[in-house]
């Protein structure tokens, strides 16, 4: 491995125990073109963090590097103290990540209990099947029809049901509001609360402000593949013009 | 002379036992062209080689190992996996990334240089391989003598044929085939090793062709060119059933040797184009074929 040793080495004993993801100086490429360029963020256990920024400016792309979804990508992505850069996409999840993409991925060949099976488990504490129909009871009552027919709404409940049941305890979510209506974005919400209080780790990558602002701890303003700007909780109100200038708002 | 309304019955049946055991084969390799282009997104023109190495495979296993026809059918298919295996981590996964008219040049060339050997070693002549001796002998039935090897030909490959379905269709291994087949990038993110599950499938989908070899050593003449020459009738079946449709390629692979034998009894002239006169109107009325889903 060609890990920073110095830097990376040291915080583990009493540090990486509450960091759970350490990024620096992550660039990461599609084809010929350079989507990140040197990107640092770091989340701690517990915490959830939002990627804010306009499109296009490489919050999905981050998400997507952490997996190794995308064509290439140089520096360093520590995983609960493991670095990950050169580790081939399939055994990153098994670090405890979980990872629901935009589009939201649901498997058309597959009906819905197929697709809330289909990840297997990367760590052995995750919710039961009867847990997640209870969080979801759509899901229970539509078990057996194709992942696809399902509406916006219940697809993304699905996504997120799906990676509940690995045990994933460092959630990567994208975008999981977009296109909701307005019930289910608070349904949504008050999973995220409920996921929160069992002390998982979320980023969020999200478009919808006002949903992220009051369960998130941190915010990373992204621009142009950089990250420009971090907000802490209690700096919001104050940085709140600065962020409506990034946001284009 | 069995008649019914001027037909001949002991003809007739004689033709739809034909065109079921041909059906059994097109069934077979269809089946694995299928899950090999689901998966991989390959159209493997060298089924019919490996088809031909499976027979080889029977015909050489007896002669110079001594290995029975059983173990053949145990054995052949597994080391024709193997084959296969080889063939998709060394030469087709270097240019997984690439046209898939690459891979399909690749494995067009892959046949002929098998076809070539084989022919240059044992000349285009076919060679004999005996029926084993408990399928020897057949029934009489009221209309048609059933040879006992041919009736397992039926019966062997359509439960392979339905064990592979069930496999696909109704486990888990089968549900990451499946999702594999429609995401792969994402599956690998969820944690499953899709490089190896290609790897497996490909060995998978030739280590039929191995199958349906060794099953027709005892009947069709064990000849290099056995493959290229029922390897076109596969395409278009494969074309006809849709494109990675597992249970289509199985169906349409028996109806299609049904509808050849039934042509070679009422026009024996047309048995030869009968399949791609089907295909040519599948692709006029349903482009993504029978059960083929559009895309």
């Amino acid at each position: 491995m060609n890990a920073p040793m110095t830097a990376a080495k040291e915080p583990m004993t009493t540090k990486s125990h509450r960091e759970k993801i350490r990024i620096s100086d992550l660039h990461a490429f599609y084809g010929e073109s350079h989507i990140l360029h040197g990107i640092d963020l770091s989340v701690n256990q517990g915490e959830l963090v939002t990627l804010l920024g306009r499109n296009g400016s490489g919050r999905s792309t981050t998400l997507r590097a952490i997996m190794n979804m995308v064509g290439k990508r140089t520096g360093s992505i520590f995983i609960n103290g493991n670095e990950t850069i050169n580790m081939p996409s399939h055994r990153i999840a098994h670090l405890g990540l979980g990872y629901c993409p935009e589009e939201r991925g649901i498997f058309s060949s597959l009906n819905v209990e197929e697709n809330l099976m289909l990840p297997p488990a990367v760590r052995s504490d995750g919710m039961s099947v009867e847990e997640i129909y209870e969080m979801f009871p759509n899901l229970a009552e539509r078990r057996k029809s194709q992942g696809t027919r399902l509406s916006g709404g219940e697809q993304q409940m699905l996504a997120m049901a799906r990676i509940l049941r690995t045990g994933a305890n460092i959630l990567l979510l994208d975008e999981i509001t977009e296109g909701l209506a307005p019930v289910i974005v608070q349904k949504l919400g008050e999973v995220l609360t409920k996921l929160k209080q069992r002390g998982l780790t979320i980023v969020l990558v999200e478009q919808n402000f006002r949903f992220a602002a009051p369960i998130a701890d941190r915010h990373y303003v992204m621009e142009h593949g950089h990250i420009v700007e971090e907000i802490p909780r209690e700096e919001l109100e104050e940085k709140t013009e600065l962020l409506n200038t990034y946001l284009g708002v | 002379m069995a008649t019914f309304l001027g037909i001949n019955l002991f003809a007739l049946s004689g033709q739809l036992l034909i065109g079921l055991i041909n059906g059994s084969f097109y069934a077979l390799l269809a089946l694995g062209l299928a899950i090999i282009f689901g998966l991989l997104k390959i159209i493997n023109f060298s089924q019919g080689a490996l088809y031909m190495l499976g027979a080889f495979g029977a015909y050489l296993g007896l002669n110079h190992l001594g290995l029975s026809y059983w173990w053949a059918l145990l054995l052949v298919p597994l080391a024709i996996a193997a084959i296969g295996i080889l063939m998709e981590r060394t030469l087709i996964r270097p240019i997984a990334n690439e046209d898939h008219l690459y891979s399909l040049l690749l494995t067009f060339g892959i046949a002929l240089i098998l076809q070539g050997l084989f022919t240059h070693w044992f000349g285009s002549s076919g060679l004999p391989y005996a029926i084993p001796e408990e399928l020897k002998g057949g029934t009489k039935l009221p209309f048609m003598y059933l040879p006992n090897y041919r009736a397992w030909i039926i019966v062997f490959s359509l439960v392979v044929c339905a064990g592979t379905w069930y496999l696909i269709e109704k486990t888990k291994l089968g549900a990451y085939l499946r999702a594999g087949t429609e995401n792969p990038q994402l599956m690998q993110a969820f944690g499953i090793n899709v490089p190896l599950i290609v790897t497996l499938t490909y060995g998978f989908g030739v280590g039929l062709a191995g199958v349906a070899g060794v099953l027709a050593a005892p009947v069709y003449s064990v000849s290099p060119e056995m493959g290229s020459n029922i390897l076109i009738v596969v395409f278009a079946i494969v074309v006809i059933g849709g494109m990675g449709s597992i249970g289509g390629a199985i169906l349409t692979g028996l109806a299609m040797g049904v509808v050849e034998g039934l042509t070679k009894y009422f026009y024996p002239e047309a048995s030869n184009t009968v399949i791609f006169l089907v295909m040519v109107l599948v692709i006029l009325t349903r482009p993504a074929g029978l059960f083929g889903k559009p895309a």
